[in-house]
């Protein structure tokens, strides 16, 4: 007898979309991940947004509109940093992630089904608080601006997830869900994704210019015309830079775990 | 039942002069190692060995610090041995909140020939337990589906790596029927075990590892022949060379003013001590634990405390 012939044909594409439904079916059931992404903007929206409508320390802001842009990124962000930070740093921490590599898996399929997971929970999000801000929230804006302004905020999943990965590598499973919440609250607070930046002291203004997630919210409010007037250039810059060095931990973690499992 | 002959029947699995340390800890200090097509070999050594170690290093996910490992002749980071290889490693938890088909089914994915996802869960004794949740388990069920995602592929070659683990005596000899039934039906498997027991129960070979090193091989007839000794203490005025060279013992030394020594069968032993001392008192008698069987067999600083 001869050695079996190897047919190596496999569908990439098909494993590629089942990675993703199956990672979209095991967040789905997880409501510790479910909650703060689905709900916490949902609920928020209602209570700052909808209740705070003809109340502003100004006289008349608009809390529905600017809410509607920080609030959304506020959830992609949680979307990105909990479902890549989170998720990575439990299957790794449990051997889940070594087994995988025994397999012929495609070496980027976890990674790729989790983003794919992520933007679409951030979408789902996006949506279910934009028909929110057009009912309750009474928000009026013409069609090209809603779906703009969706773009942008989905795209804002890039850089966090990049950030949840590197998050992923170096936390433990137990450990990852405080370090992002830890991060990721007082970061959303200064950089005015909860209450207008414009309102705040001006050292929380400074402090500002060094959030990735207070670019990422002056982008989405520039759609609506509520942002400071910088340059979106900037944002879009440093919002680069921090994907970039994201990835350089990530990759750095990756290869410190590669070098450290021991027999 | 399936052709797994490689030409020249050629290793499916082989690690060659293997060293591997972690910083100033060695963990396998040069092994040659292979695994034939068809053959059920287990690793049989104490916690710490290097057993894990020699599974990862021929599964491509450690790198040898000297030496080389390979699966099925090639690289075994290469996908075409891992298409080749079904693996079941000692995961804390797998995903919880996937069911238990599901897992099979994405794991399956991988693979270009797999087994009908139906078969996977029947030959792991899964069946009724398809649309459980992981999280909903128990842990001998457990252990059966990381048993199934190994079948999943219809691979040449099973890693199992210390798959009863943490499982009581009934879930143990219930998971052996399954590996015994469904692995072996002409698939090579690489077992590892603490267990001389359950080497003895699945391998047609044991290669005994401790310290990072092979200190014996044979059929389980042999080893057990060789390591289920027995551990003989008492106080006697015989000098330790004259009892060293008794027939069947196999190391002896001194504690104290006791003499400890081992043999694979006590009683002849303990007949051949009492005709010659007549002295002889507080006499004792036990099984020898696997650790102990490893240092009678290789005989290590015992045998050098004995002149003989």
């Amino acid at each position: 007898m001869s050695a079996r012939t190897i047919s190596q044909e496999r569908n990439l594409f098909r494993i590629h979309v089942l990675e993703a439904k199956y990672e979209f079916l095991k967040l789905l059931r997880l409501p510790a991940y479910i909650i703060p992404t689905l709900a916490f903007p949902l609920v928020f929206y209602m209570l700052f947004g909808v209740a705070m409508k003809h109340q502003g320390p100004g006289g008349a802001f608009d809390f529905p509109t600017y809410l509607i842009a920080t609030y959304g990124a506020f959830g992609v962000m949680n979307a990105a940093l909990f479902g890549l930070g989170v998720g990575l740093a439990v299957e790794r921490g449990q051997g889940w992630l070594l087994f995988k590599r025994a397999t012929p898996m495609p070496p980027l399929a976890p990674y790729l089904g989790k983003l794919a997971m992520c933007l679409l929970f951030g979408t789902i999000m996006i949506l279910a608080l934009f028909t929110l801000g057009a009912t309750a929230g009474g928000v009026r804006l013409p069609l090209s601006t809603w779906l703009s302004l969706g773009a942008v905020q989905v795209a804002g999943a890039l850089p966090f997830a990049a950030c949840g990965l590197a998050v992923g590598y170096w936390a433990g499973p137990n450990s990852a869900p405080a370090i992002i919440n830890l991060i990721s609250l007082p970061a959303a607070f200064g950089s005015g994704m909860w209450f207008p930046i414009q309102m705040m002291p001006g050292f929380v203004r400074k402090i500002a210019q060094f959030l990735p997630p207070y670019h990422y919210a002056q982008l989405t409010l520039g759609r609506l015309g509520l942002d400071r007037g910088e340059p979106a250039s900037r944002h879009v810059a440093v919002l680069v830079v921090f994907t970039a060095a994201s990835m350089a931990f990530a990759w750095w973690g990756y290869r410190r775990d590669e070098g450290k499992t021991f027999g | 039942m399936k052709p797994t002959i490689e030409k020249d029947g050629q290793p499916v699995a082989e690690l060659r002069r293997a060293v591997k340390r972690y910083g100033s800890v060695t963990a396998l200090a040069g092994i040659d190692f292979a695994v034939r097509p068809g053959e059920v070999v287990a690793l049989l050594g104490p916690n710490g060995a290097g057993k894990t170690t020699a599974v990862q290093l021929l599964l491509g996910l450690l790198r040898p610090s000297a030496g080389e490992a390979r699966l099925f002749g090639r690289d075994p980071r290469s996908p075409g041995a891992r298409m080749r290889t079904g693996t079941m490693l000692q995961v804390a938890k797998v995903p919880e909140t996937l069911k238990v088909k599901e897992h099979v089914h994405l794991i399956s994915s991988y693979y270009p020939h797999p087994l009908p996802g139906a078969e996977v869960i029947a030959a792991a004794g899964l069946a009724g337990l398809e649309d459980r949740l992981f999280g909903k388990l128990s842990g001998g069920q457990r252990q059966r589906v990381l048993f199934a995602l190994a079948l999943c592929g219809n691979p040449d070659l099973l890693f199992l790596d210390e798959p009863t683990v943490g499982l009581d005596v009934e879930s143990r000899r219930a998971f052996w029927s399954v590996i015994g039934e469904k692995a072996a039906q002409g698939r090579s498997v690489l077992l590892t075990t603490h267990y001389l027991e359950e080497a003895d129960a699945l391998a047609d070979r044991i290669v005994l590892i401790t310290g990072g090193r092979i200190v014996a091989e044979g059929t389980p007839a042999e080893i057990k022949a060789r390591a289920a000794g027995r551990k003989v203490r008492c106080r006697t005025s015989l000098p330790l060379e004259q009892i060293a060279a008794l027939a069947g013992v196999h190391g002896a030394r001194r504690d104290g003013e006791l003499t400890e020594l081992l043999a694979v069968d006590a009683d002849p032993v303990i007949r051949d001590l009492l005709s010659r001392d007549s002295g002889l008192s507080a006499l004792e008698v036990r099984g020898a634990d696997l650790e102990e069987a490893f240092l009678a067999l290789t005989g290590s600083e015992e045998k050098e405390e004995v002149a003989a």
